[in-house]
């Protein structure tokens, strides 16, 4: 048995003494090769973007809507009929333990104007809660206040898109915006967050103290009332706890009875999340395993060139069985041969399926993941094919009679 | 000592329909150091007998001594390492590896016996000395002439050592001046290095280099006879 090293030298050999046609074998390889890991990482880039647009709504959250209006056979959608009040709120706080934050909504489109300048946006009222809530952070200026709150004041934060439209350079601090004519003092502006999982531009707000919105502008249509608020349950593990906590707390304070429709819904933001994920995992699998087509196209590729190679090279597999070669010998040559093709194809694919991905994530601003996992599965995969494809035709050498192979012209 | 011996080998080719009987029980022993030709046309049986001789090929019947071991029922592996070790071929066409340089060549042998890879080298230098190709150590096959491809073909048989060099019509695709340089070649290895040289061939001119002549005809051996070397190396 000749020394592994002096096989991979001698499959080396042979393989540069084909420079071409070892070339254009690769190329099938490392097509397959870069497509299956252009997808994975685009794929994964996937999955990463929406947990964070998710992770930048906040964490651990349900949503209570109020529930839909009812007049005749005709039923509105959810939200229709608000019955939710501030109170509700607060009681919620109060009494659901699984429950750590909650920030009750009011909002609306308003007309923000600045000096000359002016900027339709929408106006959302809450509370101080609402910044840990929605994982928002305060660039400069303060949270809202119990006295805000209490004195319905006027005073608002501006999102990073408001207040560059109406401030462009300026600092915002302490200026006085009118908000559908109501003259308030800005007191603090949002960190910028990007667009939302559904593509919203999240920046895009201006925030002003829940009392203030029913009072001065938004009350006229449904006084006392908010359109819906977010709650955040104290951990992942106590959601379900919280959705039931707060089911029950609002059915009792709205005195449904049994058997009767709630007149809210409460909604689990996480399931939302894990069903998107879960379609981008499907995704990206569909996408593999289209790639992965071209990399078995690659694999019988290689198996071809091994064949026509084999029976090209029957005078040296005859010459080399002359001076001495065994069987094991030639057959660990070609499989040699046809490893070293598959894997240079794998590390070259894994190399160009990177740079792909990465002009993807360049050009169309998509992230693309490249993770450790998918690239040992493409190099194992390739070494795979290799030794797959490259048996037969290895076999097929080792078998060869001398006295024939020598006569071969 | 025999370094060969052949008690009634027969070669029997099974076509289906028909069987072809090659050798009809051929006997023949070869003593170390001797230099002979086995003679006798296209279809008398001397390709098969030099396949069986240099163990590319086993008998149907009958026994093969080399070198005193029984190596006429033996599997491809161990025939395998025999003709790495004991026998050296040289044939009509060469068959030099293609586009590899004459070292690498002379080289192959010893890659299979498993020689470090320095040793290897050394002696494949060594061995391009004395067929006296210094100097074209890492030329291709087709960089070299009819005649310099024959000797870098004659120093891969030697580099191994081995005891029997089997030539298969050597000087077949070469001119007469430059088959006469390899015929005196196998002389001077024969006379030097005491190797057992066994020229197969059909040119009776050949025959003068050798001291001994056995000619094979329809499967068997018709004549055996000894003569006086008129040629060699030395005159």
């Amino acid at each position: 048995m000749i020394a592994p090293e002096e096989i991979l030298l001698t499959a080396l050999r042979a393989l540069r003494t084909n420079k071409m046609r070892s070339l254009l074998t690769v190329l099938g390889m490392i097509i397959g090769v870069a497509a299956v890991i252009a997808m994975f990482a685009v794929g994964t880039g996937a999955q990463v973007r929406i947990t964070e647009r998710f992770a930048s709504m906040g964490s651990n959250l349900l949503v209570v809507f109020p529930g839909s209006s009812r007049s005749g056979g005709v039923r509105g959608g959810g939200g229709t009929l608000p019955t939710l009040t501030l109170e509700d709120a607060e009681a919620i706080l109060r009494e659901c333990p699984a429950v750590a934050d909650v920030a009750p909504r009011v909002s609306g489109r308003t007309q923000v104007v600045y000096g000359n300048a002016n900027w339709s946006t929408s106006t959302v009222g809450s509370t101080a809660s609402l910044l840990s809530i929605r994982n928002w952070t305060l660039e400069s200026g303060r949270n809202f206040t119990e006295s805000d709150q209490r004195s319905a004041a006027k005073v608002c934060i501006l999102g990073a898109t408001v207040a560059s439209e109406l401030f462009g350079g300026e600092d915002p601090l302490g200026k006085i915006v009118r908000v559908n004519k109501i003259p308030m003092t800005v007191v603090g502006l949002l960190a910028a967050k990007g667009s939302s999982a559904a593509g919203s531009d999240q920046d895009d707000t201006v925030l002003v103290p829940v009392t203030t919105a029913m009072k001065r502008l938004f009350g006229a249509r449904f006084p006392g009332k908010i359109q819906d608020m977010t709650i955040q349950a104290k951990s992942a593990a106590e959601i379900a706890a919280a959705e039931s906590q707060i089911t029950d707390l609002l059915a009792r304070r709205h005195r449904i009875r049994p058997g009767e429709e709630n007149d809210f819904t409460v909604r689990n933001l996480s399931e939302i999340m894990e069903a998107a994920q879960e379609g981008a995992r499907i995704m990206s699998l569909l996408l593999a395993a289209v790639a992965s087509v071209s990399l078995l196209v690659g694999g019988i590729g290689i198996m071809n060139i091994m064949l026509v190679s084999v029976t090209e090279r029957t005078r040296e597999i005859g010459i080399r069985a002359a001076v001495g070669a065994r069987g094991a010998d030639i057959l660990l040559q070609f499989l040699a041969e046809a490893l070293l093709l598959s894997l240079a194809g794998g590390i070259l694919g894994i190399c160009t399926g990177a740079g792909g991905a990465f002009l993807i994530s360049h050009f169309a601003d998509w992230p693309a993941v490249i993770a450790p996992e998918s690239v040992a599965l493409a190099f194992g995969f390739s070494a795979a094919i290799g030794v797959f494809f490259g048996f037969y035709p290895a076999w097929k050498a080792s078998r060869l009679n001398p006295i024939e192979a020598l006569r071969y012209e | 000592m025999a370094l060969l011996e052949l008690e009634n080998i027969h070669k029997t080719y099974d076509l289906g329909e028909v069987q072809v009987h090659a050798l009809r029980g051929v006997t023949l022993s070869v003593r170390k150091g001797e230099y002979l030709a086995i003679m006798g046309t296209s279809g008398s049986g001397k390709s098969t007998l030099m396949h069986i001789l240099g163990c590319l090929d086993t008998p149907t019947e009958g026994r093969y001594l080399l070198d005193g071991k029984d190596v006429s029922g033996l599997g491809g592996d161990d025939l395998a390492r025999i003709r790495n070790d004991r026998i050296g071929f040289v044939f009509q066409g060469f068959n030099l590896l293609a586009r590899t340089s004459a070292v690498e060549n002379v080289e192959l042998p010893l890659l299979y016996a498993g020689v470090p890879r320095k040793e290897r080298r050394q002696r494949a230098l060594e061995a391009l000395a004395l067929v006296g190709l210094s100097g074209r150590e890492h030329h291709q096959p087709h960089q070299l002439s009819g005649g310099q491809q024959q000797r870098v073909a004659i120093a891969r048989s030697l580099v191994n050592g081995a005891p029997l060099i089997l030539a298969d019509e050597p000087t077949g695709n070469l001119d007469t001046r430059t088959s006469e340089e390899v015929m005196e070649l196998f002389s001077h290895l024969n006379e030097t290095a005491g190797i057992t040289v066994i020229l197969v061939t059909h040119e009776p001119e050949m025959a003068r280099y050798v001291e001994r002549i056995v000619t094979i005809r329809d499967g068997l051996v018709v004549s055996d006879e000894a003569k006086a070397r008129e040629r060699s190396f030395a005159s």
